[in-house]
């Protein structure tokens, strides 16, 4: 059982050693066989550990192995240890199974790439360090995973790399991961010094003893981990990164999305829940953060019209409902949004990469229209994961999902109205956007002609994720409606439950108030883009309507300010210091030296009579030292 | 005796070289790389016999060699290893044999005085790296010195004249202050003891009136930190390193700036501890310095070997900060932050020249998407800037988290300033992969991937760079002894 634990990471990275080194020279079948097929064998184990899992849990409520000693100086012990539990099992399995899905898509959708065996090669990489990410049972082995996440993002969304903006694109990814990431670090050194260890296990055991509720070095070190789960899981204001990332082939960014990367910081958060919770401060600026972020793209999703973008957006809006989640103490329903979540957006980028490949490389929704009809499979496996983003009742997974959020927001201990109504507002915002989208690229006519349809390998992944969109949720109701908590049981085997304020009236009015502003985005997407679009040409006209339509779909300007703050002054300082100042004090030394090497060379002018002058004034000069003195 | 022997083998194999430079054979190449791999050999097997040794309480020097030399002025053949030296003087072997074997095509004239040379500077790197006697040392301080100035001045590129004589003149200030020190510790000790020598050992007991103690470590102090170097004091390093041979770069990088390390863990702080400590302020001030204006000057550069040479400014910050942190773990993350980065940097000049072979410059904005012409470099030179912007998994990971860890117990703030080194180091690092290997394809002609030759080299550097990432253990264990000293750590 322990010794299995280690092949779950240790087949992607098999996978990624093989086609590093020997990629280029194996024909693609195999390339994809090992590609697909490492991941895949990773995916089966995971279930089969997973099922052990619940029908035996483990007496210490993990499985655990020590592979080797890493580091060991002084009082600073760490080890390559795994360490897998309940909230781990449920971020394998996600990572494993939907990456799986996501490279036997990847095999039909890359084939006439040249770079066929480093695409593989990246992806299974990716996979392997997110796998470290969420097994390691010391902080500086996620570390190690959470920095390997972040290298493979770079290679993957720069895997174009002749175009100039795509390495762009990577190198922003990065950048601005690494803010955060330094942060997190910073945090740990901080841990550290407080507790003495970087042992998750022990990390948990000890600061209740040792921190007193909200002091200010428990708030610091959860202000820094969050900042490190901030950046890589794009909230605001670390969120610019994301939008960017589409330059990425679209399998890329269903990994990025949906399985890896911007799930570690949830992962964090839920993970490291001991500290947090020990400082409602933090907890509160976390649920802040995730509302804004939430609120933020999810208005700048409204206005794009590269279908990626769109669903870029649409994700740091859900990861934002997920840190509302945490934030507010309801973790079990954070991490079950991100469970749903990452059936749902793994489709619709898959999809959504189905679709842009049968129009030639066409991004552009409004050059879209009429692929209900060319398309169906497509279409209606789109339509599954629409459904579940708008988290239309009781038919998706999204909902159940996010009705919890949306419940907790107001009801949980660290809840209150406003965020409720912010979380609220995403929901309508949620349901327009994803309608506006279906609307305009499924119905309408045809604008650009249909290609090559998409392959059986790349349905099968779509029809299986369509399932699991509208299904998933079964496993945890809403507790006014059903017995059902699987989920929830799980995960509360680490995570605390949520603690409710005072009881709140009437859980199923509020229901009946998401579900109406759901249905309400909807309509009012309908009727702007199907139904009545003189309006929004009328809006076109209007210059308020037109600079906030530029507002939202430049991202709210961050970018345009990081450029001002940070970028240009950056780039100033160093292009006006490139030749090193300090140089020049060195250049005026030996400056110096030559002038009065210029001067005293005057002296030698090689002929007698001033040499001879030289020594009478030396002899006179003598003399008339020894007579004063 | 052993350790004579490596010296002697490499100064003979020097001389040997030179003699057969008549005929120019390609013999010369042979002897030279026989030469370091002799060494290496002899080496390992040292490590094979006392490595175990290491974790027992065999005291700290594993071996021991002291004969007279000049016994009228107390000056003695004094040489020893312990665990710090075992290291160093492992890296000095590996990456001189790699030296060798980047010089192999590259080195056409004078073949046969450019293999003594480099011999000659490997020889007195090791000498600083095993001599306990301060005159010896003082004596291969200067043998590394001479032969490295005739490399860059003779085998370097256009400019070579200036950084030639800038290199030497820096590093001989450096070098006439502390012989000023050595001469003044040397008769302090006999003044008081009665017994004049230059034996490290014996002077670590001198007492030294305070006013002037601290003038014979400054003396010390300037030219190991002009060697490392500190800003300042950088001003000789991107020139020597842009304009030397890509050996003679590698050798630099991986080597020459590690005396300047190795001195203040070797000299200054068991000789003056007190006074070292006083300093420490100053000195984690200057690492930190050092790491933000190196990281900041590479970001600038568009010559690509200089912009690695002002990566190596702001690595060494790391090391200042974290010997003046006199934390063990600090210190553990110096000695493996000297070696990775002699790893990875030396790696990214040897790439540079690799590149500089092929394309005939060093320019990045006449570079560009090289990686769809040579993949396999490509592959190379991102596993070396990702160890250079220190990525885990990589050994420099490993170095700059301990240094980080061990630093913030001794000053937060400094550690939280030095941390900003990491943000950095990725602005450069990917800068430099995407000017050189990513973007637009850019090359006046085709260009050949790597050659078996060039795969040995780059294989060799990546393997040794993933293993120190992934099992730091084995060199933690051998410097650990050293390090646990309490000359080192204050608790």
């Amino acid at each position: 059982m322990h010794q299995t634990l280690s092949l779950i990471p240790a087949l992607p990275l098999a996978g990624f050693l093989i086609l590093s080194l020997l990629g280029r020279r194996l024909p693609n079948r195999l390339v994809a066989l090992i590609g697909a097929g490492v991941i895949s064998a990773a995916a089966i184990i995971a279930i089969w550990l997973g099922i052990s899992f619940l029908q035996a849990p483990p007496d210490s409520g993990a499985y655990s192995v020590e592979l080797w000693r890493w580091m060991s100086v002084a009082n600073f012990n760490c080890s390559f240890s795994l360490h897998v539990d309940a909230l781990s099992l449920v971020f394998v399995f996600v990572i494993t199974f939907v990456g799986a899905l996501i490279h036997i898509y990847s095999a039909g959708f890359m084939k006439h790439d040249r770079d066929y065996a480093r695409f593989f090669a990246s992806m299974n990489l990716f996979v392997c360090a997110m796998l470290l990410l969420v097994m390691a049972d010391n902080l500086v082995l996620l570390y190690l995973g959470w920095e390997g996440v972040g290298l493979c993002s770079y290679l993957l969304i720069g895997f174009w790399y002749e175009t100039t903006a795509n390495v762009q694109a990577a190198n922003k990814a990065f950048y601005i991961t690494r803010v955060g990431d330094t942060a997190m670090a910073i945090g740990f050194f901080l841990l550290f010094r407080e507790l003495g260890t970087l042992d998750i296990p022990a990390i948990q055991k000890l600061a209740p003893e040792h921190f007193t509720s909200g002091s200010p070095i428990i708030t610091a070190i959860a202000l820094l981990l969050l900042a490190g789960g901030m950046g890589k899981s794009a909230q605001v204001p670390l969120q610019t990164w994301l939008p960017d990332a589409m330059a990425g082939p679209s399998p890329v960014s269903a990994l990025i999305h949906a399985a890896t990367m911007v799930t570690a910081g949830v992962y964090l958060v839920a993970r490291m829940h001991v500290l947090f919770q020990l400082s409602p401060l933090v907890m509160s600026i976390t649920a802040v953060i995730g509302a804004l972020t939430l609120f933020i793209a999810g208005c700048s999703a409204m206005v794009q019209t590269d279908i990626k973008r769109i669903l870029a957006y649409s994700t740091i809006s859900q990861v934002g409902y997920m840190f509302l989640a945490l934030g507010v103490g309801a973790w079990s329903a954070g991490v079950f949004h991100f469970f749903t979540h990452a059936f749902f957006k793994a489709l619709l980028f898959l999809a959504a990469g189905a679709v842009i490949e049968s129009l030639h490389h066409e991004h552009g929704i409004f050059k879209m229209g009429g692929l209900k009809n060319k398309m169906p499979l497509v279409f209606y496996t789109f339509l599954a994961g629409a459904a579940a983003l708008a988290a239309l009742p009781l038919i998706t997974a999204g909902f159940f999902s996010k009705d919890q959020v949306l419940w907790y927001a107001l009801s949980a201990n660290g809840g209150n109205p406003l965020l409720w109504i912010v979380a609220l507002l995403g929901a309508f915002i949620t349901a327009f956007y994803t309608t506006r989208l279906m609307l305009v690229v499924f119905w309408g006519t045809e604008k650009t002609h249909v290609g090559e349809l998409p392959g059986r390998l790349m349905t099968l992944p779509l029809v299986i994720l369509a399932i699991l969109s509208i299904c998933a949720g079964f496993i945890e109701w809403p507790h006014n409606m059903l017995h059902i908590t699987l989920f929830s049981d799980l995960v509360q085997k680490v995570l605390p439950p949520v603690v409710e304020a005072e009881p709140v009236p009437s859980e199923a009015l509020f229901q009946l108030i998401a579900v109406v502003a759901t249905f309400s985005g909807v309509f009012v997407g309908y009727l702007l883009y199907r139904k009545n679009t003189s309006i929004i040409e009328s809006w076109k006209q209007t210059p308020a309507m037109v600079w906030l339509r530029d507002f939202f779909y430049t991202g709210w300007k961050f970018d345009e300010l990081y450029n001002i703050l940070f970028v240009r002054p950056f780039v100033f300082i160093t292009q006006l210091n490139k030749q090193d100042v300090i140089d020049k004090i060195y250049a005026g030394i030996v400056s110096l030296f030559q002038r009065l090497n210029g001067i005293f060379s005057v002296s030698q002018d090689g002929s007698v009579r001033t040499y001879v002058i030289g020594v009478l004034i030396g002899i006179i000069f003598i003399l008339a030292l020894q007579l004063i003195l | 005796m052993i350790l004579i022997w490596m010296i002697i083998i490499l100064l003979a194999g020097g001389i040997l070289c030179w003699l057969l430079s008549k005929s120019n054979s390609p013999a010369i190449k042979w002897i030279a790389l026989l030469a370091v791999l002799i060494d290496l050999v002899l080496l390992l097997n040292i490590w094979l016999q006392h490595g175990q040794g290491l974790t027992a309480n065999t005291g700290n020097w594993m071996i021991q060699y002291q004969s007279a030399w000049i016994p009228s002025f107390g000056i003695s053949f004094h040489v020893a290893m312990d665990g710090l030296s075992l290291i160093l003087v492992m890296l000095t072997f590996f990456l001189g044999t790699l030296a060798v074997l980047c010089s192999w095509k590259e080195i056409e004239k004078r073949a046969g005085f450019y293999y003594f040379n480099l011999l000659w500077t490997l020889a007195g790197i090791t000498g600083v790296f095993v001599a306990l006697d301060l005159f010896l040392f003082y004596f291969f301080w200067e043998v590394m010195l001479v032969p490295m100035y005739l490399l860059i001045l003779i085998w370097g590129d256009k400019n070579r004249r200036y950084a030639a004589y800038k290199f030497f003149i820096f590093t001989q200030a450096g070098g006439l202050l502390m012989l000023i020190s050595i001469l003044a510790l040397y008769f302090i000790h006999g003044a008081q003891s009665g017994t004049y020598t230059y034996d490290y050992l014996s002077l670590l007991g001198t007492r030294i009136d305070p006013s002037v103690a601290k003038w014979i470590m400054m003396g010390f102090m300037i030219a190991f930190v002009i060697k490392l170097p500190m800003v300042p004091f950088h001003n000789w390093l991107p020139d020597a390193h842009s304009e030397a041979p890509t050996a003679g770069s590698l050798i630099l990088a991986g080597l020459l700036l590690k005396t300047g390390a190795y001195g203040i863990i070797r000299f200054v702080l068991p000789l003056f501890q007190q006074y070292a400590a006083d300093i420490a302020w100053w000195a984690m001030l200057f690492g930190v310095i050092g790491v933000i204006y190196g990281a900041m000057m590479a970001f600038a550069q568009t010559d690509l070997k200089r912009l690695i040479a002002y990566t190596s400014v702001s690595h060494m910050g790391f090391v200042l900060t974290g010997i003046f942190a006199f934390r063990e773990i600090a210190m553990q993350g110096v000695i493996m932050q000297i070696i990775t980065h002699g790893i990875s940097t030396g790696a990214l000049f040897v790439l540079a020249g690799m590149i500089k072979e092929r394309l005939h410059t060093r320019d990045i904005s006449q570079m560009g998407g090289l990686w769809s012409y040579m993949p396999a470099m490509g592959g190379a030179a991102m596993l070396f800037t990702m160890a250079s912007l220190g990525l885990p998994a990589l050994g420099n990971f490993i170095a700059e988290f301990l240094i980080l860890l061990g630093t913030f117990q001794a000053n937060p703030t400094f550690t939280v300033l030095a941390s900003t080194g990491l943000v950095f180091s990725a602005l450069y690092s990917l800068r430099l992969m995407q000017k050189v290997f990513l973007g637009p394809p850019n090359a006046p002609h085709k260009v050949n991937d790597i050659s078996g030759r060039e795969f040995i080299i780059l294989a060799a550097l990546s393997i040794s760079i993933v293993l120190l990432g992934l099992f730091p253990q084995a060199v933690l264990d051998v410097a650990g002894k050293v390090i646990s000293n309490k000359l080192y750590v204050i608790r």
